[in-house]
């Protein structure tokens, strides 16, 4: 079944305490990649069978109205398998 | 004078609200989430507490219950509405105020006394208050810090929009120490900070909180 996945992240020019928590919190548990960490959300929206181009637009639209809060946040709406 | 205080489900602070009213010497309307009909109320305030559990983000669901399409149709008519701390969110989230409220910046959840100046007085929320008046509040919340973009903050500032700054150290990482702002017609305040809690020095650090709701009380009479 396919999956229209909606990624949710706060803009960059937005402060990230959560993420800023996780990035110092990595080097502590030995792991030494992040130069730094940026917090989001991820929404599966599951339809029966192929999504249809209306099927995502009004996933488009519930992202712009609910899922993201366009204040702070920025959105990507794709398809998965 | 009648000022209706919703609630939604999770809302915590709103027999503290209708207290508060009620203590002002106006008539505390109690206002169901559901429920489309404002009761021919006077203002409306949005109180405190976790509506629909905070899920998604503060606000966000709470905003599209039905008791609020008729609170953004009153107030784009102009009746006063105040939001206080989850009801500012909720205000936020509606678009009735700009901005958001995000996570504290240290992510402490927050309850403690706070100082915070009164930098409008014109909103018919601080009319008894003097300008740069100095009160004491309880401020308690886990998303407080207010954010917004460049031009928005220099709007605010330019109208006279800031309605209350924290004083001292910055306590949640809002811009510019901003604890309530308003909208462009001043009808419209947010509030942080929780003035239904500081009515009687026997539960609150003061009474000064009751400026707030004897303030609507003189603008609705004059």
């Amino acid at each position: 079944m396919a999956k229209i996945v909606v990624e949710v992240m706060l803009k960059p020019e937005i402060l990230d305490p959560q993420g800023n928590a996780v990035a110092s919190a990595l080097p502590r548990l030995g792991f030494s990649v992040a130069k730094s960490v940026r917090q989001g959300k991820r929404f599966e929206i599951e339809v029966e069978g192929e999504p249809t181009a209306s099927q995502i637009a009004q996933v488009e639209k519930a992202a712009e109205v609910l899922l993201s809060n366009p204040v702070i946040e920025t959105y990507v709406v794709r398809v998965e398998k | 004078m009648r000022v209706g205080v919703i609630t939604f489900p999770g809302t915590l602070d709103d027999r503290d609200a209708a207290r508060a009213v009620n203590r002002s010497g106006a008539q505390a309307v109690l206002l169901w989430h559901g429920d489309t009909d404002l009761k021919k109320v006077d203002a409306v305030i949005l109180p405190g507490g976790f509506s629909y559990g905070d899920y998604l983000r503060a606000g966000a669901i709470s905003r599209f219950s039905p008791v609020m399409n008729s609170v953004i149709e009153a107030a784009g008519e102009g009746m006063p509405v105040l939001g206080i701390c989850n009801g500012f969110q909720v205000l936020c989230e509606s678009h009735l105020l700009p901005g958001a409220l995000t996570r504290n910046s240290d992510l402490h959840f927050l309850c403690r006394d706070q100082e915070i100046e009164i930098t409008n007085n014109m909103t018919p929320w601080t009319t008894t208050f003097s300008l740069k008046e100095r009160i004491v509040i309880p401020l308690k919340n886990g998303e407080g810090s207010f954010q917004c973009d460049d031009k928005t903050l220099a709007q605010l500032e330019d109208e006279g929009r800031v309605v209350a700054r924290y004083v001292g150290e910055n306590p949640n990482g809002s811009r510019n120490l901003i604890a309530g702002i308003s909208n462009e017609r001043g009808n419209v305040v947010g509030l942080m900070p929780h003035p239904e809690h500081a009515i009687d020095p026997l539960t609150g650090p003061t009474a000064q909180g009751l400026g707030f709701f004897t303030s609507i009380l003189n603008s609705m009479v004059k």
